[in-house]
């Protein structure tokens, strides 16, 4: 069900010249219906994210409200929604006002344009790949702003670092896309899937491993989620945002993993392709999930990385691998494409080989490059003065 | 080398949630949701006869909203609030309030009592316990000659004011009688259990019988 039957539909009810009722009604009938689904599922996400994050830390999690605490989500929704709304006095009024929206919007509309079954719910947008970067982009002018208008210094302080941090692994999340683009000739998503005979995953690994690492820092969350940083910052840009508008800023972060799992579902592991007798949406939705708990198990895990760390983990590590899987991929589609402009068949398992290799090869001497010792401080050294004591 | 730490930590974390040993073991004071397996389970049936014998309580189970109590076993020493005290046993001796480290207890006598058996004796017009600076010793208890003190065994008498927390003689008259076995090895060997339902009366709660008239006039007047 896209845009395109909708309206189709609509325009042979409406009479002649009111198209762009059918239009606007057209979408405004997907928008409500994808809006609500994606918001219930981040509800449901949230339930899940917090009990499985209890199960891995050997805890319970909300389980007081529902069966297995289904029904926490709208408790704390209800709860948000019920408190006050606080806007501290020095505030920058509207854009504190409309910072949420920043964060929440475009979440949404990165799934306008994932195929979820043979098109997208917008039908065929031929820039699909486009889109998405464009679009989470506007994440860190929420980001920001929210920050920016609070009038607070922890605030501000989360939200730079939030903004420094965004910006750079933008860079190499885009240019692992870049790969993927390469290789199926298209920047249309649903070509992307159709173009996944072998599943990226597969033959790209160098470029999803580092799609995950940034995207899992684009969605800020541990281990690079300084730009909350709860020990440090009380809770970064959204300090001072108490009541509905937090209950924004906590839907678009707690949707963010569900978009991550689609994107890379989409783009990585074949989207909507499986065997036979089970039906593409449901293979879409399985694969979602698993990426989904990965991500869940990756915050439950890994400690957060200091801010130098992260920003030279970007510049050093990510970049040089998103351009090193760019230059491979770009230089074997010029040698093993065929007369169609893909790769097909025995050249596209040398290619898996090939590129298992290298990235085996780049961990090593990236490892070997930034590891250990070399993301490590200088030891500090003493002072003369420290031993005064002891010569005089 | 690099990157291996952090599979490792993600083996610790998996290890938790896969497997059964490192489950919690974990009591949900004071209650726990239960579904319908648990709520069969709980009340000693199966799910088909409960279904069938409380088709409400089975459908609220379904929706998550039955709870049953849910608390860690308690030790029959344990000395909880709520001290428990016979009048009748009660002399107004007033040792409890000599022995308290806190002084804490207030005892106030009067010589009009009258005691069932052997007729005259100190009434009680104030016996108080301020047990919100109470540190729960149990010296009052050890010094009572009498038995007539018994510490409690209850844990949840938060209130909002600290006056509250002054337990008078009336609440201790009126309160049910479910003596901790602390320092009254007497309980302790008929098994008492403060946490159960049934109260120990004021004849069982000393530490031997009363002697009797024959046995005062025959043995302690010829003494």
């Amino acid at each position: 069900m896209s845009f395109d039957n909708i309206y189709d539909i609509l325009v042979g009810l409406v009479p002649g010249g009111l198209e762009w009722l059918a239009f606007l009604v057209a979408g405004g009938i997907l928008a409500f219906a994808v809006i609500n689904a994606v918001v219930m599922s981040g509800a449901i996400y949230t339930w899940f994210e917090r009990r499985a994050l209890g199960r891995f830390q050997s805890r319970l999690g909300p389980n007081r409200w529902g069966p297995f605490g289904l029904f926490q989500p709208f408790a704390d929704v209800l709860k948000l929604i019920s408190k006050e709304d606080v806007v501290p006095d020095p505030a920058d009024r509207v854009v504190f006002h409309i910072a949420p929206l920043f964060l929440a919007i475009p979440v949404l509309l990165v799934f306008a344009v994932i195929p979820l079954g043979e098109d997208s719910f917008l039908g065929q947008l031929n820039v699909g790949v486009l889109f998405i970067v464009g679009v989470t982009g506007i994440h860190t002018f929420g980001v920001f702003m929210g920050g920016y208008a609070s009038r607070n210094k922890y605030a501000l302080f989360g939200s730079m670092r939030g903004v420094a941090m965004l910006i750079s692994y933008e860079v190499p999340m885009a240019l692992a896309l870049t790969g993927v683009a390469l290789a199926a000739g298209s920047l249309a998503l649903s070509d992307i899937v159709d173009s996944q005979n072998i599943f990226f995953v597969v033959t790209q690994p160098l470029g999803f491993l580092v799609f995950m690492t940034a995207a899992s820092a684009e969605m800020s969350r541990a281990p690079f989620d300084m730009i909350e940083a709860e020990s440090e910052l009380g809770s970064g840009y959204h300090t001072e945002y108490s009541g509905i508008k937090f209950a924004v800023f906590q839907l678009a972060e707690f949707l963010a993993p569900i978009a991550t799992a689609v994107i890379t579902t989409a783009l990585f592991l074949g989207g909507t392709k499986g065997f036979d007798p089970i039906p593409g949406q449901i293979w879409f939705v399985a694969k979602t999930i698993a990426v989904v708990c990965f991500l869940v198990w990756f915050r439950a895990t890994w400690p957060r990385l200091r801010v130098d760390q992260i920003m030279a983990f970007a510049w050093k590590g990510l970049f040089p691998m998103s351009l090193l899987n760019m230059f491979l991929i770009a230089v074997e589609m010029q040698i093993f494409q065929d007369d169609a402009g893909v790769i097909s068949g025995d050249s596209l398992i040398i290619m898996a080989a090939i590129n298992w290799t290298v990235t085996i090869a780049t961990i090593v001497v990236f490892a070997h490059l930034l590891g250990q010792g070399r993301l490590r401080r200088p030891a500090p050294v003493p002072s003369p003065l420290a031993n005064m004591a002891e010569g005089g | 080398m690099y990157g291996i730490g952090l599979v490792k930590g993600m083996l610790v974390t998996l290890k938790n949630l896969v497997l059964p040993s490192r489950r919690f073991t974990l009591h949900q004071y004071p209650d726990r949701k239960v579904g319908p397996i648990g709520l069969a389970r709980h009340n000693g049936t199966n799910v088909v006869s409960l279904a069938l014998g409380s088709p409400g309580q089975f459908f609220r189970s379904m929706l998550g909203l039955v709870s049953i109590p849910d608390r860690y076993p308690q030790h029959p020493r344990f000395r909880g609030e709520e001290f428990t005290w016979y009048e009748e046993r009660c002399t107004g001796c007033a040792s409890c309030a000599k022995y308290c480290p806190l002084g804490i207890i207030e005892i106030v006598t009067d010589p009009s009592g009258q005691d069932m058996q052997e007729g005259q004796k100190y009434a009680l017009e104030v016996f108080d316990i301020d047990i919100g600076r109470c540190m729960f010793c149990g010296l009052c208890v050890e010094a009572c000659p009498y038995d007539a003190l018994h510490m409690g065994s209850g844990f949840e008498e938060g209130r909002y004011v600290r006056n509250d927390l002054v337990i008078d003689k009336d609440r201790l008259v009126s309160s049910s009688k479910r003596p901790s076995n602390w320092f009254r090895p007497q309980l302790e060997s008929r098994d008492n259990d403060p946490r159960g339902d049934s109260d120990v009366a004021w004849q069982d709660a000393g530490r031997h019988e009363k002697p009797s008239v024959h046995d005062q006039e025959e043995r302690w007047a010829k003494r």
